[in-house]
Order: structure tokens, then C-alpha cells, then sequence
């Protein structure tokens, strides 16, 4: 007996298409493949101040698989609304898709990506043996630093700055013996007058007590 | 930002061993107010049932338990809400799930803290898998007990995060009224989907005179309406201009009532239409542009088309890969028109040409009117037509047995109006019942989608019959699947409901049991089932009507019997074992090359 067999041709005697998509469903332009190298980008979102909402967004990140590189939160001029900075390195098609679905949790008021001027700072802090507190103080004088706390054994030091900077201060502490370091990771505003993530927004409109905040700014 | 903290109370008495229990009765204390009237003061759980009321709420689903009593106590005085007492919470989730897919307006569930919120956990992962409407309303321990491990405590917030549109924990009784009635409306608004209020007793049981108003979404949340007019023109263009153009209906079309719309449209147009799982229904199988059903077990015809067309207008669909097989291979000549509501589902899975974000009906009718032309779809129509012929959907049918569940399906149908509910659980019985039925209706397919949650029939077939009384209503269930939630029989019986649920009794979890014969060398490890027991006989241990088919005279006249009768039935339906799903596009394959037969899958 047959098993539930159907009629019809077989797999290879059928018409298949000709074009193709890549992993990421985008068509594949024969002449110029679509290749999507991962790319380092600046989130940042305003979203309530409310309890569980960072546990919402990371959970989001982790569980839709999105490399997060450094992600901060802290409040606003508005009490209601705390601001995060999320830096991610994906291809382009997941720094959409994870901007979508941030802008979508409930808690989310808007979400923008920065672009490369964006003004964004991380602060380190380390601490050094003090054995050779000159040699400590030059160092930190050329970053820009600031000494927190000096004693016999430790100096404690902060550094601002972008990535970069902040990996050759860290270098260059490296001779005096580190014995711990915290980074903050990033905090970002768009440059000038380009807004950062804000209330108003075309698809989220502000709520009665926003609106009332942002009015009160402007007096 | 903080996370929640507890704070416990200076006057806390040693609550040591007491629990939730012990403390609720502390609490419930009457006021010492002499002067107050015998009438109890309103409450949190009053402001609860309020916001239902308001919402227009008729039906809960749900069991009791310590932490949500308040919450009952309220409902005892309310008498425009019926409650619905399921044999486990799980059933409540699907209950309530499927009153929401056949209603279209959410569906209510309940359950105390605990492993009562824990229970509605597969459910609430259901319904936002098939952005299904759905208000889920959990007790939890008092505010002061909430992490420290108290009796029956689970973190039900960080637990349902991930699987609802919007979950919230009610800190305090003068806005849990309206805490519910947010929730109501977001899991309506927009994207439909599940949503939790998270009730501690102390925020249930504490006084309150607020007044909560009708459900409304926060402002922050404006879902998109009408698409671009700019981008409808130029998707419209396309259109126009495409030789093969397809049009696939998800669930979306659904969910925005927007089935009359696409009718109208495809029909004016003359663009054949396919349907997903979730989309079934939105267009009318028997209409002659009809494909039927795409994906790993839709019609060879369906996939070819979806294959071969160069203009797919998806509408509403989320692009599963249930549906797309291997991304690559999928409609890989097409320029995609995608409709959505949710932005986040353009370009997910498959890259949008012309992304269109509205409500699936709006979008429809703006689409309609900037059309320049119809397309020319003449000679594609007959090619839809040829793979028709070449591909139909057919099976054996041996004059006795073993009977063919196909058969039982097609009867079934037959036997039936068109706007017969039919509800299934998860496994091979699924997908015959999705392939041997004429779909002609929305609201009338009522299954597990996404998450594929065995055990969704009987529940659903409860909450459906709940939400259309004067609909027949049946459920097709696998024997492993009806062995996961068959206790809610005992609901149907009690509530005297007219249904019928067909067991395709294969004794095996047979779909399982078809991918280890297909890919695993036939190694049948934990598949089979030879220790089911005898489906109509524990249907009639539970006060229901139990029946059995054995072969296919018996067929036509046991289907009438359960429809006549006045209760439930169950229909224990001895299939043949060795059945399998065909065609079928082997897991993140590519759905032109599905296969007929066991033969087929071997060439792949
Ligand atoms: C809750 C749950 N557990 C396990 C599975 C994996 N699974 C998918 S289909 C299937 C077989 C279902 O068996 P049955 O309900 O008897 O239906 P049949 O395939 O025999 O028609 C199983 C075990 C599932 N989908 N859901």
C-alpha cells in the first residue's frame, strides 16, 4: 500500500528559479553580491524610568542574539524618562532590526541612531600600585585624567574619553602594575543641534506630562 | 534605573512560616472605623473587575488560588462576567486564546502566583507567537513579600517578558483599575498579543475609590495606520507591471478584519492567492485564484507559485520558516510588497522591496485605488492552473481499513457549515485538518501556529464554543496531544458545551515519529505510543459522549451522532499508523523541491 502518496514529478523534474537570497532574505545582485559586514553603532533610547525596563531591553538584546558592546542607563532633566546608550556591532539588517524592536517595547519612547559625530565619552577608573606616584601623575596629565585618590600603595585615577583613548591610557598604566579597572562603557549626545533620542517623535507621541516637562524647559 | 526593590514594612509581624495565606488574613482585617457603613469599602480587586467590566469583558478563564482570591471575591459580586473554572491554568491561556482568535477581541485568563502564573506560561508564549489577543491577570504575593522568596513567589514579570507585548506589576490599589485597562488595550491595539497585569494581594485587597475608565493604550504607543502615499504608488507600479505576482495572506489579514478587502482586491486584479497557516481563511479556498496553503506542508502548487513569482504582496505574515523554508530559496525572483503593522517585521527574515506599515484593510484599499492598471496575469494564471493539475491533493483510500484520517477530515468538512470552528493540536492530525478542510472563513482555523503547542485543541475547542455559541465547533487531536490537555473535557462536560473532538488516534506522537522514519534512519525512540488509552471510554468517565471509527462505513454516521448529540463527544478515530504528511518541504529546505513520497525525500 502506498504511504500517503501523492501524484505529481519529482523534486528534479521541476522549474526552479533562478535568483537567490542571502541569509539575511536580502536578494543577491549577481553583479554585486550584498555583503553586510558588521558594523559599530550608537543607539540611544529614551525610555520610562520605570522598574524592569533595563531587564526588558537587555533581555531583548540577548534574546534576539544582538552584540551588545557597551549599554548605559541614567536619568534625564525628566524624571519620568532615563536615557540609555546601547553600542552594538552587527551587519546593517540587525542594527535595523534591533532599533525596530527597541522602538517597540511598550516602556520605549524613541530610539536614534547616532552617526560617527555623535559626541560620546567613557570613563574608566583605575587603580595603580603607587610606588612611582611622579611617573603615575605624568601619565594622567597627558590623558587628561584626574587622580581620585592617592595613598603609599595605590593611586586611583579616571580617564574620559573614546575607545581609543581610553585602551592606551589603560597601556600606558599597564608598567605601574594595575591592580583593578571599571569601565563605564559609553555615554553619548548627538553633536550640536541634531537631536539624540527625544519625547517627539513621528510615530510616538509625547504624553500630556511630557509635554507639560518640555514646556517648562523652554521657560 | 532601579529595579524593583522591597521595602519591607517597620510594623512587618514575623511572617516567617505564615506565607501569602496568613498575611492575607492580617490584612483582610475590617477597619476599625465605627462610623463606616456594613458595605465593604471598594477595592483594587472592585477596580480590577471594574476596568473588565468597562472593557466589555464576558467571558474569564481561569482557577483559584491564595494570591488571586481578592480577585474572585470581586468577581463573586460582579454578574456581568462569567468565569470559567479550567481543570489547569495552561487550559485557561488557551481558552482564552482561542475565544480571542474567534471573537477578535482579547480573551481573559487568571491564575494565582506561583505555579499558577507559571501554568500560563506556555499559553501567554502561544498567543505571542500568533499575536493573539490576550489579557493574562496573575496574583502575586504582598508588595513587602515580593523577593524573598515567598510561598508560592515567582518573578512572573521577568518570567513573561520575553513572551508578552506588555506586562506590568500593579504597585499600587488606586491604578490597578487602569493598569488592567492598559492592558486590555494593547494587547488589542495594533500588533494583537498577549499581555499580564501582575496583581500582589496587598495592591487587590487595599481600599481605593478610584474609578478606572475605559482600557486605553498609553501614548506612547501610536501603531502606524495608513501606509505612505508615496510608497503605495510606487508598490502599486510594481504590481501592475509584474507577469507573476502572488499574493500571500497571513494571519494579519485576520487579525484586521481586512479578508473582504483582499477578496476585492486579488479578484479585481486577478493575482492568485496563497494563505499561510495563520492566514487561513482570510481568502476563500474554493475561489477559483485560490492556491491554497504554503510552507514545509502546503499544497506542491502553493510552493511552486511562491517559488516562481516574480511580485509577492505579503500581507500580514511574518515570514516564519515554517513558511519560508531556507530563506535563500524563497521567492528569490520576487520583488517583496510587504504590509505590515509591526515595522519590526519588515525585513526580518525576508528583505522588503516596498515595505508598506499600516493596518493590513487600510493598506489594502490604498493599494487599491493607486493601481495604474491590473496586471497582465493570463498566462501565469494557467500556470497556476497546470501545477494544479499536476500536483492535486490527494491520498489513498482503501476500501476497509486502516482508515485514512484524510477521510475523516474531508467528511467532517462535508457533514459541516462553513462557518464551522475547527480547532487542532499540534502534529500530523494538524496538518491533515489544515489540508483535507475548505477553508472559506476567517476565524474559523483555531490553532498553535508558531509555538506548536501540543495540548491547544481541547481548550481552544472550549474558548471557541465560549466565543461563537451558535457555531459548530470541533477539534481534530492527535492522541499525544489529547493525552496533554484532555482533563478540560471535564470543563466541556460541566458546561453542558456542544463539541466534538476527533482523536486521530495513530498511537504515536506520529509526526515525530515521521521525521525519524525520514531523517533519523527510522529509529523510532519515544515516538510510539502502544499505551493510549481507549479515547470514548475515559470521554464517558468524564460524563462525556464517547464514540470510535474503526473504518469508513462507520465514518459518516459517528460524525452525525457527536453532532447530535447535546454535550460533548469524543471520537476516538483508529487511523491508519503508517499515514504520513505529504507533500512536504524537509526543514529549511526549499519549497519548490517538496516532496510527494518517502521517495522524494530521498532525492533532497
Ligand atoms: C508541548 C509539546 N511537546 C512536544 C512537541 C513536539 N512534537 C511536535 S509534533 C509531536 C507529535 C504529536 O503527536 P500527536 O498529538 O499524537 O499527533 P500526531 O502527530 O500523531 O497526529 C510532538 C511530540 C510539541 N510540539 N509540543
Amino acid at each position: 500500500m502506498t504511504q500517503g502518496e501523492l501524484p505529481g514529478p519529482g523534486p528534479d523534474a521541476r522549474q526552479l528559479p533562478e535568483g537567490r537570497r542571502n541569509e539575511d532574505g536580502i536578494r543577491i545582485d549577481p553583479e554585486a553580491e550584498a555583503e553586510h559586514p558588521p558594523e559599530r553603532t550608537v543607539l540611544s533610547a529614551l525610555v520610562k524610568h520605570e522598574p524592569g525596563v533595563l531587564a526588558e531591553i537587555s533581555g531583548l538584546f540577548s534574546r534576539r542574539q544582538f552584540n551588545i558592546e557597551s549599554l548605559t542607563v541614567g536619568a534625564t532633566i525628566d524624571d519620568d524618562l532615563a536615557r540609555m546608550t546601547i553600542v552594538i556591532e552587527e551587519p546593517r539588517p540587525g542594527i535595523d532590526q534591533a532599533k525596530k524592536q527597541l522602538e517597540k517595547r511598550i516602556p520605549v519612547v524613541s530610539v536614534r541612531e547616532l552617526d560617527d559625530e555623535a559626541v560620546q565619552r567613557e570613563l574608566v577608573i583605575l587603580k595603580v600600585n603607587g610606588d612611582r606616584p611622579d611617573e603615575v601623575n605624568a601619565i594622567t596629565d597627558m590623558y587628561d585624567g584626574t587622580t581620585l585618590d592617592a595613598g603609599p600603595r595605590t593611586i586611583t585615577v579616571q580617564i574620559t574619553g573614546d575607545e581609543q583613548k581610553i585602551d592606551d591610557a589603560v597601556d600606558a598604566y599597564e608598567q605601574f602594575g594595575i591592580r583593578e579597572l571599571v569601565r563605564t562603557g559609553y555615554a553619548a549626545l548627538a553633536r550640536g543641534e541634531a537631536p539624540t533620542a527625544q519625547v517627539k517623535q513621528p510615530n510616538k507621541a509625547p504624553t500630556e506630562s511630557q509635554v507639560a516637562t518640555t514646556e517648562a524647559d523652554d521657560d | 534605573m532601579s529595579e524593583r526593590a522591597s521595602v519591607p514594612k517597620e510594623d512587618e509581624q514575623d511572617a516567617e512560616a505564615a506565607g501569602a495565606e496568613a498575611e492575607a488574613e492580617t490584612d483582610a482585617e475590617p477597619p476599625a472605623d465605627g462610623e463606616r457603613e456594613q458595605e465593604p469599602e471598594a477595592t483594587g480587586a472592585d477596580a480590577v473587575v471594574r476596568a473588565l467590566e468597562n472593557a466589555g469583558v464576558e467571558y474569564l478563564f481561569g482557577v483559584q488560588g491564595g494570591a488571586i482570591m481578592p480577585v474572585y471575591d470581586a468577581l463573586y459580586r460582579s454578574d456581568e462576567m462569567t468565569h470559567v473554572t479550567m481543570a489547569h491554568e495552561q487550559g485557561a491561556a488557551h481558552a482564552a486564546d482561542a475565544y480571542g482568535i474567534v471573537t477578535g477581541d482579547p480573551g481573559v485568563c487568571m491564575a494565582t502566583s506561583g505555579p499558577g502564573a507559571t501554568n500560563l506560561v506556555t499559553g501567554l508564549a502561544d498567543a505571542s507567537m500568533d499575536s493573539d489577543p490576550l489579557v493574562a491577570l496573575t496574583g502575586q504575593v504582598p508588595t513587602d513579600f515580593v523577593g524573598n522568596d515567598a510561598f508560592q513567589e515567582t518573578d512572573t514579570i521577568g518570567v513573561t517578558q520575553p513572551i508578552t507585548k506588555y506586562n506590568t506589576f500593579a504597585d499600587d490599589s488606586d491604578a490597578v483599575g487602569t493598569d488592567v485597562g492598559t492592558a486590555w488595550a494593547l494587547a488589542n491595539d495594533g500588533r494583537q498579543g498577549p499581555t499580564l497585569v501582575d496583581l500582589p494581594k496587598d495592591v487587590t485587597q487595599g481600599e481605593t475609590d478610584a474609578e478606572p475608565g475605559l482600557p486605553e493604550t498609553p501614548d506612547t504607543y501610536q501603531p502606524p495606520e495608513r501606509a505612505e502615499p508615496e510608497n503605495v504608488a510606487t508598490a502599486a507600479e510594481v504590481l501592475a507591471d509584474a507577469d507573476r505576482p502572488v499574493i500571500l495572506a497571513g494571519g494579519g489579514v485576520i487579525k484586521a478584519e481586512a479578508s473582504e478587502e483582499l477578496r476585492e482586491f486579488a479578484t479585481e486584479h486577478e493575482v492568485p492567492v496563497i494563505t499561510t497557516m495563520p492566514g487561513t481563511g482570510a481568502f476563500p479556498e474554493t475561489h477559483d485564484l485560490s492556491l491554497e496553503i504554503a510552507g514545509m506542508h502546503g499544497t506542491g502548487y502553493a510552493n511552486l507559485a511562491v517559488s516562481l513569482t516574480d511580485c509577492l504582496l505579503a500581507v500580514g505574515t511574518r515570514f516564519d520558516d515554517r513558511l519560508t523554508g531556507d530563506v535563500r530559496t524563497f521567492a528569490p525572483d520576487a520583488d517583496v510588497i510587504h504590509v505590515d503593522i509591526d515595522p519590526a517585521e519588515i525585513s526580518k527574515n525576508i528583505e522588503a522591496d516596498y515595505p508598506l506599515l499600516g493596518d493590513a484593510a487600510a493598506v489594502l484599499d490604498q493599494l487599491a485605488e493607486a493601481m495604474p492598471a491590473s496586471p497582465d496575469t493570463d498566462e501565469w494564471l494557467e500556470q497556476c492552473q497546470t501545477w494544479k493539475e499536476e500536483y492535486p491533493m490527494d491520498y489513498e483510500t482503501p476500501e476497509d481499513d486502516p482508515l485514512k484520517p484524510q477521510y475523516v477530515v474531508e467528511k467532517y468538512d462535508e457533514l459541516t457549515p462553513a462557518d464551522t470552528v475547527v480547532a487542532a493540536g499540534v502534529g500530523q492530525h494538524q496538518m491533515w485538518a489544515w489540508q483535507y478542510w475548505t477553508w472559506t472563513e476567517p476565524r474559523t482555523w483555531v490553532t498553535s501556529h508558531g509555538l506548536g503547542t501540543m495540548g491547544y485543541a481541547v481548550p481552544a475547542a472550549i474558548g471557541a464554543k465560549l466565543a461563537a455559541p451558535d457555531r459548530e465547533v470541533v477539534a481534530f487531536d492527535g492522541d499525544g496531544s489529547f493525552l496533554m490537555t484532555g482533563q478540560e473535557l471535564t470543563v466541556a462536560v460541566r458546561e453542558n458545551l456542544n463539541i466534538t473532538i476527533v482523536v486521530l488516534n495513530n498511537e504515536a506522537v506520529g509526526m515525530v515519529r515521521q521525521w525519524q522514519d525520514g531523517f533519523y534512519e527510522g529509529r523510532r525512540m519515544a515516538s510510539e505510543y502502544p499505551w493510549v488509552p481507549q479515547f470514548d471510554k475515559l470521554a464517558e468517565a468524564y460524563g462525556a459522549q464517547g464514540l470510535r471509527i474503526e473504518s469508513y462505513d462507520e465514518v459518516e454516521e459517528t460524525i452525525q451522532e457527536a453532532r447530535e448529540y447535546d454535550g460533548p463527544s469524543v471520537i476516538d478515530a483508529v487511523i491508519d499508523p503508517a499515514e504520513n504528511v505529504y507533500p512536504m518541504v524537509p526543514s529549511g529546505g526549499n519549497n519548490a523541491r517538496f516532496a510527494l513520497n518517502e521517495d522524494h525525500l530521498e532525492q533532497l
